[in-house]
């Protein structure tokens, strides 16, 4: 296989299996902060600002895998 | 195919030192801000106009919303400044790339290759970098400030027993760890904004676009929020030594979820 096809492939496949985990991370993070606020309607705004917080932070990890498959596409 | 550089692209050099696009996009974003809070400061009122009501609300809830996540209202004032000031030079500079005419008017420069004059100031890592490496210096020398040189060193090396020894050396490579997350997050949200642009306009010039706009219109405002919110997460579990931050644990178990609580245990 070719250098090109190589890059382009793992380019694909890094992005892609980067993206399982924070994918599962975030789902877990939002439905434990929609029953939070199933259960306590009130403290919605507060829950509302920490889950937004806890997402960003697992969103960077996706980030991360997404800054790799650029680095090799790109660079 | 556009040509998309995940290095920033040198226009000129000034005695020796390469003026890139996004120092310039930097600068303009600079004199925006700086010329908007001069005219802001200069008819200052007892009773607000529009313009300065305005800006007091935006002022206000950041205030508050810092309060909720240092712990109270004498730590968000004292680090207002800093945080604030990260906080509206980042949601510039995100809002900023996506203005027409930052990352379309340019010219041809060497290989024929298309540079733009202006380009979104994070999309380069040196900016990012640099906001980081910034960040963290300042929250250690705030640790030093109010917690004294021995409280603060005593955070990574600790000599007490063998366990907080490697606790407070895993604390050390923390804050590498920090300044490489705070970075990459800020640099890779916007990077891969501006690459989706690219990508969506060249693919579907009309109409398509517009929801990869609002989106990165969004993400901008997150990813600002997120980079002032750690900092100011950083400044305030330095600013207090460990007894106080027992005594932190108890006095605010009634009030809103702790941020710094809430970043610790991440």
């Amino acid at each position: 296989m070719e250098v090109d096809t190589l890059k382009t492939l793992s380019a694909a496949i890094a992005i892609g299996l980067g993206s399982f985990g924070p994918g599962i991370g975030i789902g877990i993070l939002a439905g434990k902060a929609m029953e939070a606020i199933g259960r306590n309607p009130e403290a919605a705004p507060k829950i509302q600002t920490a889950m937004i917080l806890a997402i960003a932070f697992a969103e960077a990890i996706a980030i991360y895998a997404l800054v790799v498959a650029l680095i090799i596409k790109f660079v | 195919m556009e040509h998309i550089s995940i290095i920033p692209q040198t226009i000129t050099t000034v005695l020796g030192i390469p003026i890139t696009n996004t120092l310039l996009t930097s600068w303009l974003v600079v004199a925006v801000l700086c010329v908007f809070a001069i005219i802001i400061s200069l008819k200052i009122k007892e009773i607000p106009g529009k313009i300065q009501s305005a800006v007091e609300i935006i002022i206000e809830t950041f205030m508050n919303f810092l309060e909720t996540i240092g712990g109270s209202r004498e730590i968000a004032e004292r680090y207002f400044p800093f945080v604030a000031t990260i906080f509206f030079f980042v949601l510039t500079a995100n809002w900023f790339g996506i203005l027409p005419g930052i990352g379309s008017i340019g010219f041809h420069g060497e290989n024929d290759e298309f540079v733009a004059f202006f380009r979104s100031v994070n999309s380069d890592l040196n900016m990012t970098l640099a906001l980081s490496i910034l960040t963290v210096t300042v929250s250690h020398i705030v640790g030093f400030v109010y917690v004294g040189a021995k409280g603060h060193i005593t955070k990574f090396l600790n000599f007490k027993n063998p366990i907080t020894l490697f606790a407070g050396i895993l604390e050390a490579v923390g804050e590498i760890s920090k300044i490489i997350s705070l970075s990459f997050r800020l640099f890779g949200n916007v990077f891969a904004g501006e690459v989706l642009l690219v990508i969506i306009s060249f693919l579907v010039p009309y109409i398509a676009p517009i929801p990869f706009l609002g989106m990165e219109l969004f993400v901008g405002l997150i990813q600002a929020l997120i980079f002032a919110v750690l900092a100011m997460v950083a400044f305030s579990s330095f600013s207090t030594s460990h007894e106080e931050h027992e005594g932190h644990h108890k006095t605010t178990s009634n009030t809103s979820p702790n941020m710094v609580e809430l970043a610790e245990k991440v």
